[in-house]
């Protein structure tokens, strides 16, 4: 039997910044995680994936990323999604500069 | 130090030109990251986990004030206020913003520095004993020939685009203190008949395939250099592996030829090509040696630095941890702390740049180093100067004394920054060295090189640690894996594996169990954590880490 389909988000780096960024579902990209279009069938994810390969001007190394279902938007199930979400844990930088993810 | 000539200025703002060109058509579009990354890899540019990372050379881990005082305008105007010291003497800045590199890049250039080369499947960054021309135990200052093989290998057509990255390492003294044996190829100078050459190891590294390298050449001519590292290059290039990345490192090749068919190889080819060589390579060595000759050196008073020394008991410990001898009985060298109780290994901030760039300028011949360890060094100072040295890096937060104690870690940056890394290293760092102070144990344990990569690229140089660590992902989450018994100097030895890993929690305190095994185990305080493993070997420091495995053996 095929394994199940976990959820997903597209996420990438930036061109121009290099920082986290998601896809949302108005085929925007976001840099909070809560905003991301949480994707929960297997060939929709494949076209948002294709969708954001086709933005090399806009976005660098696209990948989807497993994500859970959580009260505010999708949630990390791994910590490298988690660190990439909030930013180093030496200082506070990153994503953790901007008050509104913190 | 090495003055740029025109010829290098020349090329140097010629590649930066090519480079801005680049990157303004990977922004437009006329480039695809494919095709952009190999380019920007050339210039020591990265994609990280949360932002790009410029990686500059410190070429054999040499500065001057004005190069220093560089380095922290660029952290100012371009990153968030610091830079990272790495453990190929080079320094990271891990924010820059993708349009801005060109700028950091032709600022760079203006005090003689670069990027180039510090990525890639390329000769990297030649890395020398960070005590080079002022160590006691030194044959000769091996840094004229680091630059020699610097210019050699920067650009050059037949290695651009090798099977993997290629490094060499370069000492001139007895003690290695440049890691010579965990290189693709290590030089280091001997002595023969009165002649000065090299003796040659090749296919040593850590990485996933941990070996020490073998030596190919007991002595090698100095005339002979260039045209040996060549042949050696150029064997490998064509027979090692393109097959697989992990196996396609020089060390890989030596292992599966074995030693005698590779040397045989090699020479074959040196024979072939040494010819071509016509001595331009030496004529241009000679006018590249005195630009490292001493410093005229000062006398200074040394009374005041006897006073200090006897008076202020900070200055002692400082002195006592973090002072080496200087090939002159009034000069000491000085290795600055950049691993503060809880901060970061190897960062330093804008400021504290300045300062040791002034402290350089002021008081030390205006020299700096940059050690493998993520250290700053003052090769050359003398001693009456040292109570206001001290004095002025206390006030930076730059004066920790723990040089070669258990604060004194190695980390590379992790999952904190690094796109490859499997687990954190900074944090692990930070704790061991917070509660090591918090028990007031650290001058007691004496010296112990704690060494921590956060994957098994070991770019923190775990495998050569007294205690190693490795930080790994198993089944979604941190675990640290710890080998024993390492050394990275002329008695290099690769570390054992102690057993299961432990996790975040688990690891402070599965390390403080074994360093205080360790302080139980020694005949005496003058012998160290190596030794005593040495000595005792695994069993143990084992029992020590896994106490529940002896109660059910019992």
């Amino acid at each position: 039997m095929p394994r199940a389909f976990t959820p997903k988000v597209v996420t990438a780096s930036d061109l121009l910044e290099g920082d986290v960024i998601y896809l949302t579902e108005s085929d925007d990209w976001t840099r909070e995680l809560s905003q991301a279009e949480l994707i929960t069938d297997e060939a929709h994810a494949q076209l948002r994936l294709l969708l954001a390969e086709q933005q090399p001007d806009i976005v660098v190394g696209p990948y989807l990323a497993d994500m859970a279902n959580g009260p505010d938007g999708p949630e990390p199930v791994h910590f490298r999604e988690a660190f990439r979400r909030k930013g180093p844990s030496n200082y506070a930088h990153g994503k953790q500069e901007l008050a509104s993810n913190v | 130090m090495y003055n740029y000539t025109e010829f290098d200025t020349a090329f140097l703002a010629e590649r930066n030109a090519q480079f801005r060109a680049q990157v303004e058509r990977r922004i437009a579009g006329h480039l695809t990251e494919d095709e952009f990354k190999p380019l920007r890899l050339m210039n020591g540019v990265y994609l990280q986990l949360h932002a790009y990372m410029l990686r500059v050379a410190i070429p054999y881990g040499t500065l001057n004030g004005a190069q220093m005082r560089q380095l922290a305008l660029l952290a100012e105007t371009w990153d968030k206020g610091y830079g990272h010291f790495t453990t190929r003497q080079n320094i990271q800045y891990n924010w820059p913003k993708l349009r801005d590199i060109p700028d950091m890049l032709d600022a760079l250039g203006e005090v003689g520095l670069h990027a180039i080369q510090t990525s890639g499947n390329t000769i990297r960054n030649v890395t020398a004993d960070h005590f080079a021309g002022a160590a006691q135990d030194e044959l000769a200052d091996p840094r004229p020939v680091a630059e020699l093989i610097r210019q050699w290998s920067t650009d050059h057509p037949e290695f651009q685009f090798l099977g993997r990255k290629f490094k060499i390492a370069i000492t001139g003294a007895e003690q290695d203190r440049a890691v010579t044996r965990a290189h693709d190829i290590g030089l280091r100078m001997v002595e023969r008949d009165g002649e000065i050459g090299f003796e040659v190891l090749v296919g040593g590294g850590l990485g996933r395939t941990p070996l020490i390298g073998k030596a190919i050449r007991d002595f090698l001519p100095k005339a002979d250099l260039l045209p040996y590292l060549e042949a050696v290059l150029s064997v490998y290039n064509l027979l090692g592996r393109r097959d697989n990345k992990y196996k396609a490192r020089i060390k890989i090749m030596v292992h599966e030829h074995g030693i005698d068919d590779i040397r045989d190889r090699v020479e074959e080819r040196f024979a072939a090509i040494r010819p071509s060589f016509s001595g331009i390579d030496q004529q241009l060595l000679a006018q590249i040696e005195p630009q490292f000759a001493a410093p005229d050196f000062l006398a200074t008073d040394l009374a005041a630095y006897d006073a200090t020394y006897k008076r202020d008991p900070l200055f002692r410990a400082w002195a006592d941890t973090n002072l080496t001898a200087h090939r002159r009985d009034d000069h000491a060298i000085v290795t600055i702390s950049l691993k503060a109780h809880g901060e970061t290994p190897g960062d330093a901030s804008a400021a504290q740049m300045r300062i040791m760039a002034d402290l350089a300028e002021r008081y030390a011949y205006n020299e700096l180093r940059i050690s493998h360890e993520q250290n700053v060094i003052l090769p050359h100072v003398p001693r009456g100067y040292l109570p206001e040295i001290h004095a002025q890096l206390r006030k930076a937060g730059l004066a920790t004394a723990n040089v070669g104690l258990i604060s004194d870690i190695i980390a590379c940056p992790g999952m904190d920054y690094c796109a490859l890394a499997t687990a954190r290293s900074i944090p692990i760092a930070q704790e061991i060295a917070t509660r090591f102070d918090d028990l007031k144990l650290e001058h007691e344990i004496g010296e112990l090189k704690i060494k921590i990569s956060g994957c098994i690229n070991a770019c923190g140089h775990h495998h050569v640690g007294h205690i190693g660590i490795l930080g790994l992902d198993r089944a979604g989450v941190e675990n640290y894996q710890i080998t024993l018994g390492g050394d990275g100097t002329e008695t290099a030895a690769i570390g054992e594996r102690a057993g299961p890993g432990f996790s975040a929690d688990e690891i402070i305190p599965a390390i403080e169990r074994l360093v205080l095994a360790y302080l139980d185990l020694r005949e005496d305080k003058s012998e160290t954590f190596l030794q005593t493993y040495r000595r005792t070997g695994l069993a143990p420091f084992k029992a020590a880490l896994y106490p529940e495995a002896k109660a059910h053996a019992a």
